[in-house]
């Protein structure tokens, strides 16, 4: 027992890190009045001068909103969040829109410094065209003249509107409709920007692209909205990276990101995902209540999700896969670490509609501190799927003794062609594991860091390269504190 | 003197098991510990690393003059003690190539040193790997997953040859292997071998101590070191069983 103890001891001390991008940026911001109404929404759309039919579908979300309750089966607690205490619109002041960098508040540039993300010549030579969103606005997206060339659209939200109407029009809310749920009702409602990227038929586009995003504003909700269309045989990897100032109060997250793909398309979103996740005490930190989902519109193609979820005090997030094509496949590769007080049900649907529809789940959960952390999953092979395939695995590592690890796979298999496996492990960092490597002279903190990206390898794989060892160090950091 | 162990007790959760343990290693040797199950001997390969849950009640581990007791097992590692582990563990998804380059870091940071380059550093895998006979592809696998009993023998000899100890102490590294995987891990042992370091080598038999030949064999009963000799008491003791001990205990 004492072996134990002090294994947790360590266990504890090691994990209880600290955030790292919990800086304020003093940027000079225009926010809605406080609270939500239709006046709200109005003030929003026009803000963003917006047509007439995109109001509308807003004013739609939000009275079916105020019809429905919020949702409360995940295995989450929190107080009840007051809708009427947040801003639901806050944008850096600037004119218009910058056309060049020059025109960027050199404090929001010195942010995103900070971040790691330059928007100039270090992504130019990375090759990453980036769309940077702070806030409520698109700050500036990168890279549009070499997109431009191949036909690619990539733009933020907002200049989908304005310039792209008819394609925003046809896509939006396809996938995830303003009925889907709670939380996508209300980001239908006031959504104020995100990014928004068509690929053209047969075009695969050359360059990752990248949104990130970053709330800045206190009280400040961030409802942003990404859409993805991959045309017949398109290809794009796309990535998604986050993060949020220290702050004693909660902050709500609330997007929604649609993907379609076409026939023969195929698209790969990774998300890193590192909102401020509170205080060791759980006071703050950003509730993350996101729907993502892809429609496989067409034969042949392929959804991608890969996503390492370090941050948020409530992560809420199920990125699925709609497999409507034959031979249509969906993927899902997730690591979603826990530490302190953090809570996190994440995990996917993959629903089988066409034949010969494929689908992958490689979840591994990390839980340190008293943290919670639930894989919820559903697997839904429907009558017409012949032949249909999945395969998941649902790992779980704890570490130390406080946490909590859940698993809730659901298999609903309407087709007696089709296949579904289903495997889960629960394993701790063992004690042996921890002295073997420190007799090799790695310390208690490194050797946590090394066990766990062992762990977490599978998925991490599936990230591109950069992004990967970003990944790799931030698991460290979640994960490191005060020994020593 | 490279170690010297004085009046060693040591106990796990209040029961004592070490009581009263005397033992001293200059460079350039080779000793054998021998004796019958559950006599201490693992628990003294763990006191002097420094494993968490062994409790020194009283007495003294110098190791290269200075008493050790309070440093960390990772400390100890970097001062340059191995242990070659009777059960070696798994570790999932991680490289033995990522492993050890961690491992050498660490000691680098740890004696202020840079960084191995990758240059320096594949080259020194390939010359240790041969030294070994450990196949190229079984670095690029997961540390001991999946590995036979031969291979994570093999695999430990590998990362002593890597990590170049002062003190190394083998902890049965020959119980479940062939002969053939014996003949490799002795041969991996004596290349090894020089007047700048110590080897410890537990053993349960006199198997492997035809291989490598110690300058002192010690016999452990209890707790204790109760007969210590050349080498020929390894062969006596072969003979003549462990109870001929427990008559002299």
């Amino acid at each position: 027992m004492k072996e134990e103890n002090d294994n947790n001891n360590i266990l504890e001390e090691v994990t209880s890190g600290e955030y790292k991008y919990g800086f304020v940026s003093d940027i000079d911001t225009e926010t809605a009045p406080v609270g939500l109404d239709e006046d709200t929404i109005r003030f929003i759309s026009s803000k963003k001068d917006e047509p007439d039919w995109l109001l509308e579908y807003r004013l739609k979300a939000y009275r079916y909103w105020l019809t429905i309750d919020e949702p409360n089966w995940a295995l989450l607690e929190h107080p009840p969040i007051d809708y009427q205490a947040i801003i639901y619109y806050a944008a850096p002041k600037q004119k218009k829109g910058p056309e060049s960098l020059d025109e960027v508040d050199p404090e929001l540039l010195e942010t995103f410094n900070k971040l790691g993300i330059s928007l100039d010549e270090q992504k130019m030579l990375a090759g990453v065209a980036v769309d940077a969103v702070i806030d409520s606005v698109s700050v500036k997206t990168t890279f549009q003249d070499t997109l431009a060339k191949h036909g690619i659209i990539f733009c933020s939200f907002s200049d989908a509107v304005k310039n792209h109407p008819d394609l925003v029009k046809k896509y939006l809310g396809t996938v995830v409709p303003h009925t889907d749920n709670y939380f996508a009702a209300l980001n239908s409602a006031v959504f104020s920007d995100g990014s928004f990227c068509y690929i053209p038929k047969g075009v695969r586009c050359p360059i990752e692209l990248s949104t990130y995003f970053r709330i800045n504003a206190a009280n400040t909700g961030q409802f942003e909205r990404t859409l993805l269309i991959a045309d017949e045989g398109g290809y794009v990897s796309y990535l998604e990276g986050c993060t949020a100032p220290q702050r004693d109060e909660n902050q709500l997250h609330a997007a929604i990101v649609e993907i379609i793909t076409h026939d023969n398309a195929e698209v790969k979103y990774s998300t890193v995902q590192n909102w401020y996740p509170g205080d060791k005490d759980g006071k703050g930190g950003i509730y993350n209540f996101v729907t993502k989902r892809g429609l496989c519109k067409g034969d042949n193609s392929k959804i991608s999700w890969t996503q390492v979820e370090t941050g948020s005090a409530i992560t809420w997030k199920y990125p699925s896969c709609i497999l409507l094509g034959d031979n249509s496949i969906g993927e899902f590769y997730s690591v979603a670490v826990t530490n302190n007080m953090q809570q996190a049900d994440t995990g996917t649907k993959m629903l089988h509609i066409g034949k010969n529809t494929k689908s992958t789940i490689i979840s591994k959960g990390i839980s340190a501190g008293k943290s919670n952390n639930t894989y919820r999953g559903l697997v839904r092979v429907s009558k017409k799927a012949e032949n249909a395939r999945n395969f998941s695995q649902c790992d779980s590592l704890l570490l130390g003794d406080k946490c909590g690890a859940h698993t809730f796979p659901y298999i609903k298999n309407n087709n007696t062609s089709s296949v579904v496996e289903h495997e889960a492990t629960t394993s701790k960092i063992s004690e042996d594991q921890l002295f073997y490597c420190q007799q090799r002279g790695i310390d208690t903190e490194k050797a946590i860091g090394l066990i766990v990206n062992g762990y977490a390898k599978e998925v991490l794989n599936q990230l591109p390269m950069e992004f990967a060892v970003e990944a790799q160090k931030l698991l460290a950091i979640t994960l490191e504190g005060s020994v020593g | 003197m490279l170690l010297n162990i004085k009046d060693l007790h040591v106990s796990i959760d209040g029961k004592e098991i070490l009581k009263g343990l005397n033992l001293g290693v200059n460079n350039g040797e080779v000793h054998a510990i021998m004796g019958p199950n559950g006599t201490g001997k693992s628990t003294l390969a763990s006191a002097i690393t420094g494993r968490e849950g062994f409790d020194i009640d009283s007495g003294e581990i110098i190791y290269k003059g200075q008493n050790i007791n309070e440093l960390s097992p990772d400390e100890r590692a970097n001062e340059g003690i191995f242990l070659s582990f009777q059960y070696p563990v798994e570790i999932p998804g991680v490289s033995i190539t990522n492993f050890m380059r961690t491992a050498l870091n660490a000691r680098r940071e740890y004696k202020g040193e840079e960084h191995i380059s990758a240059g320096e550093f594949l080259k020194k895998m390939e010359e240790k790997k041969k030294l070994v006979d450990i196949q190229a592809k079984l670095t690029k696998r997961s540390v001991n997953e999946g590995f036979s009993g031969g291979e994570k023998k093999k695999n430990e000899i590998f990362q002593m040859a890597m990590l170049e100890p002062t003190l190394a102490i083998l902890d049965e590294t020959d119980s479940g292997l062939d002969i053939d995987a014996l003949k490799v891990v002795a041969n991996g042992i004596n290349t090894l071998k020089s007047q700048d370091n110590a080897f410890v080598i537990i053993t349960h038999y006199q198997r492997l101590l035809e291989y490598i030949v110690p300058d002192f064999v010690h016999v452990m009963y209890d707790g204790r070191i109760v007969k210590s000799g050349g080498k020929g008491l390894a062969v006596e003791l072969e003979e003549r069983g462990y109870d001929w001990i427990k008559e002299h205990a």
